[in-house]
């Protein structure tokens, strides 16, 4: 197919949507003529139909969950309900400014509260905050608080934050991001923390330990309870990062884990939009050490109001972390979608999760696919490894991928984690039939066949997409990151 | 059962494939002492017109008062189409666009986002987009300080001038690396250019200032820009994007222009809803790029030879660099960003300075209707699209009582500007009437005369 032109390239001077801005008006009153802009930014001038089918048409260029089955591991593309979006769009939600205040926000206040409720239910911890504005910066929000309690007992010497090696890349991240050292611990054979090597890497210097569970590798850490002994034997606290709790909810608690704190990714396991990339939402539970140090704003309740606790009601809070309240209406999306699982629905979602992920490995396995670690459990999620074929007929993870756009399916996540070569990392969430899962096993292998029959066929997938496999190198050699028409700045050096 | 599609021939044959008893089977490598029941304090399912009509009767709870606040968030109009399309499923339900050839409809919005902004802000590359405002602002202190490679500064020269929300944002967020802003003080609303002097040859690795700052005054950012570059700092200029279809662009501030610019992009399509989502921006000029956080979406060609787009210097990235990586950030707004790209697109460049100059009118109008009020006065003489009124009284009974009435009317410093005196930030967008203005006058007065707002409990819902 022909690729959309840039909307840049529909442009023509003159050209108007008139009826969303007033008519003319003067210019201001009173500020000075040197502040003024003198050349109009370079904005479309297109009419309101252009628009709109310019990008319909490049919405059609999207893969979806809405139109394809999307089975990327360690993100929970599952369905996201329609009325949660159409509930939390609400004029009365969307007209009310951030500002306004408490007493003319009861309604949204009265979600927000519930779902701070519910949430301390989902993780059997005793204090929430919303506001952090995705996954990583539920991380930050942990890690901080880490970093305060530590601070306040006056205990500064723990500079470390211990990540395991098969741990997300926003773990070390977001400790470097705290002002803290990073130290990995490896992984034994079968998929658990090697213990020995945890023993020697904590000590007095480490402030933590950050842990997926069950990890990126798709299977449950068995032997959590002695990690939590372990680290807290040496001083250190538990991060617990969320993005799996799809695969446990109602299952287990973090909290009886032995975690301290732990972000949840509203996006994933309670159904928000990924929105092509956001907005997300990665709201932090705690334990009681770590309670006073708590984001703001939080919501509370007095005399039956809810109210916004802020600073000056929570001296010892990490601070603010969004210039209002987190992504309040993706929150509400979530808020909703709780309210119609309920208590049985919810354990419903990590049952069928579980079904869904073990099923597509077992049917995997015995089409002859490696699948890493065959003889544990799925999670939500399992890793295949593609060693063997590639090694075989120099067919790859990445090309697997490619093919798969071909037959209509979304890809696994590829090359995550690290630890395992030529992987796939399979989520397929408990929205998805059996019909979807089998064709998808029977995508998987006709690809294998045709990688032993006719490998160069699978190399030079994907052909249907709207456009073929693109020159990364030459994105990033010559970039071309803004489109160069007349008036662009020149800003360059 | 919600949203999921097994029949109970699909579980049983689904089970006997895996080789398990039951669905509980699956979770045997739980150890039983962690193992839960269930949810108990968790309620019973609510069907789709049950929670409807829970969600309606509380987004209808707070009536819908007329609304002169700003302060970082404002109300603007927002065509219909810009969230019809961008709630597409397509859009909608679709992740971050890592398998490039599948998602080419995010990507070129994505690019086509980047290129507005660039041009918007007069700079040469955008990212794909940051959480808000406020978060922006610090990862531009951040990028600033590894950017400069003539300062070994950790400080940041800022101002009491720039949103005291921002400042504490980027407080929380740079403390764990030690990096400390230090505020310039306020002199009729603005920056202080007299306390310049002082700080020469002081060391700091940027300067952020807003403009228009957090007070609704311009900064003389010419000056400013100047000044800073002359002491070897980068320049961070914060701005509203929508004002800068009227306001002279950071990239072009000074001699050489800023060297950073972000802020936050809600003004561009995206509705208040209490204070989120939004997105922040966040562009620099090309020598700065690597050192950007976030997303960035290049244009390319396929092996074909066609145009086609991906994400790209992923090398900056988490899933990358991880403990090295530019920041921590890998979700950020994408849904918000494909409203403010078809936003900008119906309104064009001429929509938004209307739509900006409508503003500064209105609040014009605002202030003057206000200011012949007794007791009430202009704090400082020129003003963008919201304005310091400075009272002979208390300002947060007022407010209350005009809440009372329907009317939120406006921002109370007393919190963070205590040393501005009973002051009190307005503004009145492009969406308040001539009557909506002369309504909250009327009440105002009323108010201050020492009778009751609008008579009765509430004049609207």
């Amino acid at each position: 197919m022909s690729g959309e032109p840039l909307i840049f390239e529909h442009s023509r001077p003159g050209r108007r949507a008139p009826s969303h801005a007033p008519g003319a008006c003067a210019d201001p009153v009173g500020l000075p003529a040197g502040l003024l802009r003198t050349t109009p930014p370079l904005l479309p001038e297109v009419t309101e139909l252009q628009a709109v089918r310019h990008y319909t048409r490049l919405s059609q260029l999207n893969f979806s969950i809405d139109t394809h089955f999307y089975p990327l591991g360690s993100c929970t593309m599952k369905y996201n309900p329609r009325a949660a979006n159409s509930l939390a769009m609400l004029p009365g939600f969307l007209a009310r400014h951030p500002l306004a205040p408490a007493g003319n926000g009861q309604g949204v206040l009265a979600c927000l509260y519930e779902l701070q409720e519910m949430l301390k239910a989902v993780t059997g911890m005793q204090g929430v905050s919303l506001t952090p504005m995705a996954g990583a910066q539920g991380e930050f929000a942990g890690v901080a608080m880490i970093r305060a309690y530590h601070a306040e007992r006056g205990d500064l010497a723990r500079r470390v934050i211990i990540v395991p090696d098969a741990a997300h890349g926003t773990n070390p991240a977001t400790a470097t991001m705290c002002g803290f050292e990073v130290r990995e611990v490896p992984t034994d054979p079968q998929g658990d923390i090697d213990l020995e090597a945890l023993r020697q890497a904590v000590g007095p210097d480490v402030a933590g330990i950050m842990l997926t569970n069950p990890s990126t590798l798709g299977v449950f850490e068995r032997r959590i309870t002695e990690v939590a002994a372990i680290v807290h034997a040496a001083g250190g606290l538990l991060y617990y990062d969320g993005a799996n709790l799809n695969a446990i909810l109602g299952r287990a608690l973090p909290a009886t884990m032995g975690f301290d704190v732990v972000h949840i990714n509203l996006h994933k396991t309670f159904s928000t939009p990924h929105g092509g990339g956001g907005p997300g939402a990665g709201i932090v539970a705690v334990g009681e050490r770590l309670e006073p140090y708590l984001p703001v704003p939080i919501v509370g309740e007095r005399a039956g109001r809810f109210v916004w606790l802020t600073g000056q009601d929570r001296p010892r809070s990490i601070g603010r972390l969004s210039a209002f309240m987190g992504n309040t209406g993706i929150l509400l999306r979530a808020y909703v979608y709780m309210r119609m699982l309920g208590a049985e629905g919810m354990r419903r979602v990590s049952g069928y999760a579980a079904l869904n992920a073990n099923y597509l490995m077992a049917k995997l396995g015995q089409a002859g696919f490696e699948v890493a670690y065959p003889q544990r459990r799925a999670s939500h999620e399992f890793i295949v490894s593609l060693k063997g074929i590639a090694r075989d007929t120099g067919v790859t993870a990445m090309d697997f991928a490619k093919a798969l756009l071909d037959r209509g399916f979304h890809a696994p996540t590829t090359y995550f984690p690290l630890l395992v070569p030529e992987c796939l990392l399979i989520e397929p969430t408990e929205t998805e039939s059996r019909e979807v899962l089998d064709a998808f096993v029977a995508a998987l292998v006709a690809i294998r066949d045709q990688a032993r029959s006719d490998a160069a066929a699978v190399k030079a997938a994907p052909l249907t997409t709207p456009v073929r496999r693109l020159d990364d190198v030459r994105a990033a050699r010559d970039l071309d990151l803004a489109w160069r028409g007349h008036g662009m700045p020149a800003n360059g050096a | 059962m919600p949203f999921i599609p097994h029949t109970p021939d699909d579980v049983a044959g689904m089970l006997a494939a895996i080789g398990a008893g039951s669905i509980d089977a699956l979770f045997d490598e739980i150890p039983a002492a962690l193992a839960v029941a269930g949810l108990p304090a968790i309620g019973p399912g609510l069907s789709e017109p049950e929670v409807s009509r829970l969600m309606l009767e509380r987004a209808e709870l707070d009536g819908r008062p007329l609304c002169f606040i700003g302060a970082g968030a404002y109300e603007h109009h927002i065509p219909a189409a810009v969230w019809q399309i961008a709630t597409r499923g397509e859009f909608y339900s679709a992740y971050t666009p890592y398998q490039a050839e599948a998602s080419q409809g995010t990507l070129q919005l994505i690019y086509e986002y980047q290129s507005m902004m660039a041009s918007l802000t007069g700079l040469a590359f955008s990212n794909a987009s940051m959480y808000d405002g406020a978060t922006a602002f610090a990862e531009a202190c951040l990028m600033a300080v590894r950017a400069n490679s003539r300062s070994r500064s950790r400080r940041v020269l800022t101002t009491r001038a720039l949103s005291p929300a921002y400042r504490a944002v980027a407080r929380a967020l740079l403390a764990g690396q030690g990096i400390e802003l230090v505020e310039l003080p306020l002199e009729n609303g603005c920056s202080s250019l007299a306390a310049l002097a002082p700080l020469a040859g002081t060391d700091f690795a940027a300067l952020a200032i807003q403009q228009p700052g957090f007070l609704g005054s311009p900064e003389a950012v010419d000056e400013l820009t100047d000044w800073a570059h002359t002491q070897g700092m980068l320049v961070i200029g914060v701005c509203n994007p929508l004002l800068l279809a009227l306001l002279a662009p950071p990239g072009e501030w000074g001699t050489a222009g800023a060297d950073i610019a972000c802020g936050e992009g809600q003004p561009l399509g995206i509705p208040l809803s209490s204070g989120g989502p939004y997105f922040g921006f966040l562009t620099c000029r090309k020598a700065l790029v690597r050192q950007m956080p976030g997303r960035i979406v290049g244009r390319t060609v396929d092996v074909d030879g066609r145009p086609g787009f991906t994400l790209t210097l992923q090398a900056r990235e988490q899933h990358i660099r991880r403990s090295r990586a530019t920041s921590n950030i890998c979700t950020n707004q994408g849904l918000m960003v494909t409203a403010a790209t078809i936003f900008m697109t119906l309104l064009g460049a001429e929509g938004l300075r209307r739509v900006a100059a409508q503003c500064h009118a209105n609040t014009r109008a605002l202030v003057t209707a206000l200011t012949r009020l007794p007791g009430i006065s202009l704090a400082f003489d020129t003003f963008c699209h919201e304005a310091v009124l400075r009272f002979d009284r208390p300002v947060a009974p007022l407010l209350e009582a005009l809440a009372a009435g329907g009317i939120l009317g406006g921002y109370d410093l007393a919190d963070e500007y205590p040393d501005l005196g009973h002051a009190l930030l307005v503004c009145a967008t492009e969406m308040r009437s001539a009557a909506d203005i002369d309504r909250y006058a009327q009440a105002l007065g009323g108010i201050l005369q020492g009778t009751t707002a609008g008579r009765g409990r509430r004049s609207r819902s």
